[in-house]
């Protein structure tokens, strides 16, 4: 593999270069070491750096650009026969290159055009590739001899080092805003161009949700209704019964903690409760599909309800058991966050200790749960394994809970896995989804965020 | 409490009313006490019910019945020529040997539709599991042998008792003739129990008998590499930055808000962004644990951002003012003393987050991680699948068979993660100081 090879050498070439600028240096302050500004090490790095940095922001752009340069010189290269087709087709016919090039399988039988078009990409790889290895070889050449020739007993190598490091750090803490304007761009983008398909009206207030649309004109299909109301409803549907089973076991759970158990059986059962919020939710779907479905169907009917065997209690019932730690970890740090004189002021009234829990700790703590518990739904809606394996999905506009439901997850996952077309409204729908699904996830935890902070605030 | 009761004193207020009205507060606590244990007893219930009944599924699929068969490793059949030619070896009809071999044992058996049923006992991988002896072993070739082949799996659920002989024969999947026989192969000592490698050992497969976790496992290993070589770096520095450097001022503040949103963004919309961004737009190959590898950092950097900054920040300042005060610089005192005291909680941290990176699924199912895989991943450029990914098509297969492995393979992710955690405990147990 020609990138680990790549890397291997710089860094052998790195490491030769840190020997090289340590020697040097000591060579040059005539083996009397208080004569450095710095200690040889940093000399070395000093070095290092200049060998290593700028081959290595070459690879890096190399890579990130080398793909589009390629294709673009491909598809140029095409034959007119091929140009002509819509873009769509071109598309299909760069895939099948790629294919060929990579030596998989394609699609179809290779025509004399494709094997030609395939044999050019590999020859322009192999020609990007051998540049690369000769651009970069150069580059840490150059910056060898440059650090060597600039080393001097009066050169300041940490401050310089440091300077460098600082930029990194700073870089790496960037990463975070890269991800979040990343996720924004890339929703924003593709949602846009699902919107230019269907207006944003009929998306968010159509009552009808059947994504599939005829590829071919001969196929069989749906007439492609994109109303998401159903989907919201679903996920509503699902989200409230998880909260109607983590809310009141959690917070109770956390009250007993905090106020009642001993020691000893909060050391012990708190973290058998976190084991809960261990568990990959792809086991949780597991469960739900295969125990919990069938055992509340089960029930439904010896009870005499028709309960469809996806039915949305199931998985809002799991959904809620893997919340409880959630929601009970944040509960019992708000609730320590109490003053313990509001407590005392409370017994010395004569309060009972449940009494003082009901009418002076949960008040007082009521803002914190309250964003504890927005923080709890925006994890519910955002869920997607449980959903996905144990709710259906047929779209029901429905608020019965032993009905099957689906959610907004379930449809982005459904959509787009698989091998998709990037043009049709059908897979651009799961990026409206996925918009809207980030929007409000996002709009929850500020505003929960707001409510916990404002609230610590008041007892600090 | 409760005797204050039963004991009257003289008290001034002491009255009927008084006196229930404290039984009926009493009575309040003590069922507000009940509320509490009995939703802590519900949620470990429940933890115990989704444990017990995924271990109750799962662990007969560890040990696997297998048919231990004479087989003659017929020339004529497999070498006709006696070439030892390698195509030659590897295209010739190694499932016709276990059948035959099959068919001796039951010389009874003679229209062409019972033999057929017969036939249905050994797996559709039998054939491999003998080309691949013969390919390992050329010398076999004319020889007799007694090996062991996979049996098809309906027979091995029947063996387990998976399989309910009591059903009526038409809504069963094993005819009663078929049950016979194998209660013969059983009798005659022809089937074996034993630790089932193949599940271990193999890739995935449409046959419940043969699938296995090997590509999972491998392709979860080469994803989690990925993330661990970005996080790590990525997540120390910028808690570094922030926690130790960063200036007080509008973008630190950006960045802190950005950490605490990100880290509450669901799953599958960093799916969205590795289809969009790393597919789409950087023409990054599908299914690579490269690819997976990159959107499981991206989504573990918050958590581990997080917990090392809490780590930093439990580091004492007097630590810092002492390094300070012999002369180091700030990037000199954050790495010889900050960080190497603060490693431990950091470590605790990044386990955390690759424990949830190596269980999550939805974005992997974004960029294509769902392939059937039946080879081992052999580079972080290959198509490959990881465990959950693995569990969750499993979960989807209707066989019986399908529902025991998929239970097993849960167990065996079970036991990763419980070891993560294991060594995060013992990390944070052994250096873990107070000051």
């Amino acid at each position: 593999m020609p990138v680990t090879t790549f890397l291997l050498v710089l860094l052998l070439l790195s490491f030769a270069g840190f020997q090289l600028g340590r020697t040097t240096a000591v060579s040059s302050a005539g083996g009397r070491l208080s004569r450095l500004h710095s200690v040889p090490s940093y000399y070395g790095l000093y070095v290092a750096m200049w060998v290593g940095l700028p081959a290595l922001i070459l690879f890096a752009l190399w890579t990130g650009l080398e793909g589009i340069v390629v294709n673009n010189m491909v598809r140029a290269s095409l034959p007119a026969s091929i140009t002509s087709l819509s873009a769509q087709e071109i598309n299909l016919i760069m895939v099948d290159i790629h294919n060929l090039a990579y030596g998989n399988i394609t699609s179809r039988v290779p025509e004399p055009a494709l094997t030609a078009a395939a044999d050019y990409y590999n020859h322009l790889r192999g020609i990007g590739n051998g540049a690369l290895a000769v651009v970069m070889l150069a580059l840490a050449c150059a910056g060898l001899f440059f650090a060597k020739g600039r080393i001097h007993p009066k050169l300041r190598a940490r401050n310089q080092v440091e300077q460098v490091v600082n930029v990194i750090l700073i870089l790496c803490s960037l990463v975070a805003i890269l991800t979040t304007v990343g996720i924004v761009l890339s929703l924003l983008f593709e949602a846009i161009r699902f919107f230019t398909k269907v207006p944003p009206a009929e998306f968010l207030l159509g009552l009808h949700w059947s994504p599939q649309t005829a590829i071919r004109a001969d196929q069989v299909a749906s007439d492609g209704a994109f109303g998401a109301v159903p989907l919201f409803t679903g996920t509503l549907l699902i989200a409230a019964i998880a909260m109607a089973v983590a809310v009141p076991l959690g917070l109770m759970s956390a009250i007993y903690m905090s106020e009642y158990a001993p020691s000893k059986v909060r050391g012990t059962v708190k973290p058998i409760l976190e084991i809960l919020a261990g568990i990959p939710t792809v086991v949780y779907g597991f469960f739900a599909a295969l125990t919990m479905a069938p055992f509340v169907r089960d029930v439904g009917q010896s009870l005499g309800f028709g309960v469809s065997s996806e039915s949305a209690l199931a998985a809002g019932v799991v959904m809620g058991i893997m919340i409880i730690p959630f929601v009970s970890s944040l509960s019992d740090d708000i609730i320590n966050a109490v003053p313990q004189s509001l407590r005392d002021g409370s017994y010395g009234l004569g309060a009972t200790k449940s009494e003082t829990i009901r009418n002076v700790v949960l008040p007082a703590a009521l803002p914190g749960i309250v964003g504890a518990v927005l923080l709890a739904v925006s994890r519910a809606i955002g869920e997607t394994m449980i959903v996905v394996m144990a709710a259906g999905l047929a779209a029901n506009l429905t608020g019965n809970p032993l009905d099957a439901v689906s959610t907004v997850t379930v449809q982005i996952a459904t959509l787009l896995v698989g091998d998709q077309e990037f043009d049709s409204a059908k897979t651009l729908s799961a990026f409206g989804l996925g918009l809207v699904l980030f929007t409000v996830t996002l709009t929850l935890n500020i505003i929960a965020l707001r409510v916990v902070r404002k609230y610590r605030e008041k007892y600090d | 409490m409760t005797d204050i009761i039963s004991t009257p004193r003289a008290a001034p207020y002491q009255s009927d009313d008084f006196a229930a009205r404290l039984r009926k507060r009493y009575a309040a606590e003590r069922r507000f006490k009940m509320y509490g244990i009995a939703a802590i007893a519900i949620a470990l219930g429940m933890l115990a019910v989704l444990l017990a009944s995924i271990v109750s599924q799962g662990y007969t699929a560890f040990a696997q019945h297998d048919l231990s068969l004479e087989i003659y490793f017929d020339p004529a059949e497999i070498d006709p020529q006696g070439t030892r030619d390698e195509a030659t070896l590897s295209g010739a009809n190694y499932a016709a040997l276990a059948r035959q071999s099959l068919q001796a044992a039951f010389p009874e058996v003679e229209s062409r539709t019972e033999r057929r049923r017969l036939n249905a006992i050994v797996s559709n991988g039998a054939g491999f599991e003998l080309r691949q002896m013969v390919m390992d072993n050329p010398d076999l070739i004319g020889t007799r042998q007694t090996v062991r082949l996979a049996l098809a799996s309906d027979y091995d659920q029947l063996l387990k008792g998976n399989i309910d002989r009591d059903v009526p024969e038409a809504n069963r999947k094993v005819s009663d003739q078929q049950i016979q026989w194998i209660d013969k192969l059983v009798s005659n000592g022809n089937i074996v129990n034993g630790w089932n490698w193949r599940l271990f050992m193999n890739g995935d497969s449409r046959d419940p008998e043969l699938a296995g976790l090997k590509a999972g496992i491998v392709g979860s290993l080469l994803t989690l590499a990925v993330t661990l070589g970005l996080a790590i770096p990525i997540g120390i520095s910028a808690a570094v930055y922030l926690e130790e450097f960063a200036p007080k001022n509008k973008l630190t503040d950006l960045i802190e808000v950005n950490i605490n949103n990100l880290a509450a963004v669901p799953s599958i919309v960093f799916g969205l962004l590795g289809l969009a961004v790393f597919l789409n737009a950087f023409n990054m190959p599908r299914s690579a644990p490269v690819v997976g590898g990159i959107v499981l950092a991206l989504m573990t950097l918050p958590t581990i951002i997080i917990a090392s900054r809490a780590a930093l920040k439990a580091v004492p300042p007097s630590i810092r003012e002492a390094a300070l005060g012999v002369g180091a610089s700030p990037l000199q005192v954050v790495t010889h003393h900050v960080l190497p005291l603060a490693m431990p909680g950091i470590m605790t941290g990044i386990i955390i987050g690759m424990a949830h990176a190596l269980g999550e699924t939805a974005p992997l199912l974004m960029i294509g991680m769902i392939a059937f895989i039946v080879d081992t991943p052999g580079g972080f450029g290959d198509a490959a699948t990881v465990l959950p990914v693995q569990i969750f098509m499993w979960a989807d297969s209707p066989e019986r068979g399908f529902v025991e492995r998929t239970s097993a393979a849960i167990m065996v992710l079970l036991a990763f993660l419980i070891a993560m955690n294991a060594i995060a405990v013992v990390l944070r147990k052994r250096f873990e100081r107070r000051w």
